[in-house]
């Protein structure tokens, strides 16, 4: 039986999803002897593959360079799943919303940075007005909610896709989890 | 003159005596006296039906509508908290149709003002947050307006955080029909609607508000809070809007 192909990628969030997802502990070992994880940060694949099943996308998006990406993903994704809050909602990343772009960068990389005070505006993806849940760029098909989620979701949403069922994440997560 | 109370309720009890009905909620058999709402009902018969602006000791206001139901035979769906019940009515709770309404007040909710959960004071313990999950809603489907609204933090004990009010107006109501103090109101029309204290002034500079407390403990989610409070910390008292009606109907008698 060929392997499930599971992609993963962080967009405009911390990797908190992320590490809650290796937070599953010792089942990675199963489920990692039923997927291929093709693409993901804590593997070595620069492009992202074609014929993914299953991709869990962290994070909001904000800039440019996500738009490009999330489009993609989409493109080469049988099942995408929105992978928390930052996904689903845009959560904290879109708490800068109410500010002006300028004045954002200013804060980051001039107002609170100890020396080299200069914002980067050359050779860096064009930082977007706001940043937006995934599923006002692309069509996504399972929202994983949660801050991050709770690992015992994560696995389930997994375990449930790989044993061909449609996953029920009822009174498993919810905004902010 | 009005009579003395014991003869007045008798009075009352004898001119206009309080007529039973007997209706359907969600084809159970239901009796109620004519002037309880299909909620309280509802809520007798152990029936769900999702309430955010109904708090019980306050009157209602009907202001949120995740309460809405279906009434056979009318076309418009009415908000069980204001709806009084009609001899051999049919009223459904859980229709499609109204679950889709209540889905979509609730993201509208959502997206009207700014709410992020994963840093609020009131994770885990948010009447708004907790309808998401009673509702099953995974996301929203309207685009968030991300808003500018203030903070008030000039009231020596607490603040009000206006990204998180849902406009539901308990705070009003709790404020002028318990404690007597009417400092909350509410100005402008539809999307600028905003609570207010006093005469639209700093709520530390209220002549009227007593410090009481009871508007921050009756607000369903974040907007009205305890300073001091981090992340998921800010847990609501609300026991005692019950024992001070008890109280109240006490002396009265
Ligand atoms: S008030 Fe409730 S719904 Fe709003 S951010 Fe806080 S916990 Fe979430
Ligand atoms: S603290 Fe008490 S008196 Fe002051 S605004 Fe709130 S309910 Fe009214
Ligand atoms: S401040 Fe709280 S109680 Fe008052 S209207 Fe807003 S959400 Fe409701
Ligand atoms: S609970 Fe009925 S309208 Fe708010």
């Amino acid at each position: 039986m060929s392997k499930t192909r599971v992609a993963t990628t962080w967009l405009d969030g911390c990797s908190g999803c992320h590490m809650s997802f290796l937070d599953i502990d010792e089942r990675i070992v199963e489920l990692a002897s039923m997927i291929e994880l093709v693409y993901s940060p804590i593997v070595d694949t620069k492009e992202f593959p074609e014929n993914v099943d299953v991709t869990l996308v962290e994070g909001a998006i904000s800039s440019d360079a996500d738009i490009e990406e999330i489009i993609n993903i989409r493109k080469n994704t049988k099942v995408l799943i929105s992978f928390g809050d930052c996904a689903v909602s845009a959560n904290v990343p879109a708490m800068r919303n109410r500010f002006e772009r300028r004045e954002v960068i200013d804060r980051a990389y001039i107002e609170n940075a100890n020396n080299n005070n200069h914002a980067p505006y050359q050779n860096i993806p064009g930082l977007m007005k706001s940043a937006r849940p995934v599923h006002e760029f692309v069509q996504v098909d399972l929202f994983l909610q949660g801050c991050p989620p709770p690992s015992e979701a994560i696995y389930g949403v997994l375990s449930q896709l790989l044993a061909g069922e449609y996953p029920d994440l009822k009174g498993k997560t919810r905004f902010g989890a | 003159m009005r009579p003395p109370a014991f003869l007045q309720s008798a009075l009352e009890r004898d001119v206009r005596p309080v007529k039973v009905v007997t209706f359907k909620i969600d084809d159970k058999d239901v009796t109620a006296r004519e002037d309880e709402t299909i909620l309280t009902v509802a809520r007798q018969n152990g029936i769900f039906i999702p309430t955010l602006c109904h708090l019980e000791g306050l009157s209602e206001r009907g202001a949120c509508r995740l309460c809405l139901v279906e009434i056979k035979n009318v076309p418009r769906l009415a908000p069980a908290c204001v709806t009084l019940p009609r001899q051999d009515m049919e009223v459904i709770t859980t229709s499609e149709r109204v679950q889709d309404y209540r889905k979509k007040i609730l993201e509208l909710i959502l997206t009207e003002r700014n709410h992020v959960c994963s840093v609020c004071v009131s994770n885990g313990h948010c009447d708004l947050q907790q309808l998401t999950v009673d509702l099953g809603l995974t996301h929203v489907h309207y685009d968030y307006l991300y808003p500018h609204h203030t903070i008030d933090a000039t009231h020596e004990r607490f603040s009000i955080d206006h990204n998180r009010c849902v406009l539901c107006l308990r705070c009003v109501r709790v404020c002028d029909e318990i404690e007597g103090a009417h400092t909350w109101d509410i100005m402008s029309r539809g999307i600028l609607s905003k609570v207010i204290t006093d005469l639209n002034q700093p709520w530390g500079t209220s002549e009227t508000c007593t410090g009481c407390g009871k508007c921050v403990h009756v607000c369903p989610t974040a907007a009205l809070t305890e300073k001091g409070k981090s992340v998921a910390e800010m847990t609501k008292r609300r026991q005692f809007l019950p024992y001070l009606q008890m109280m109240r109907k006490e002396e009265r008698q």
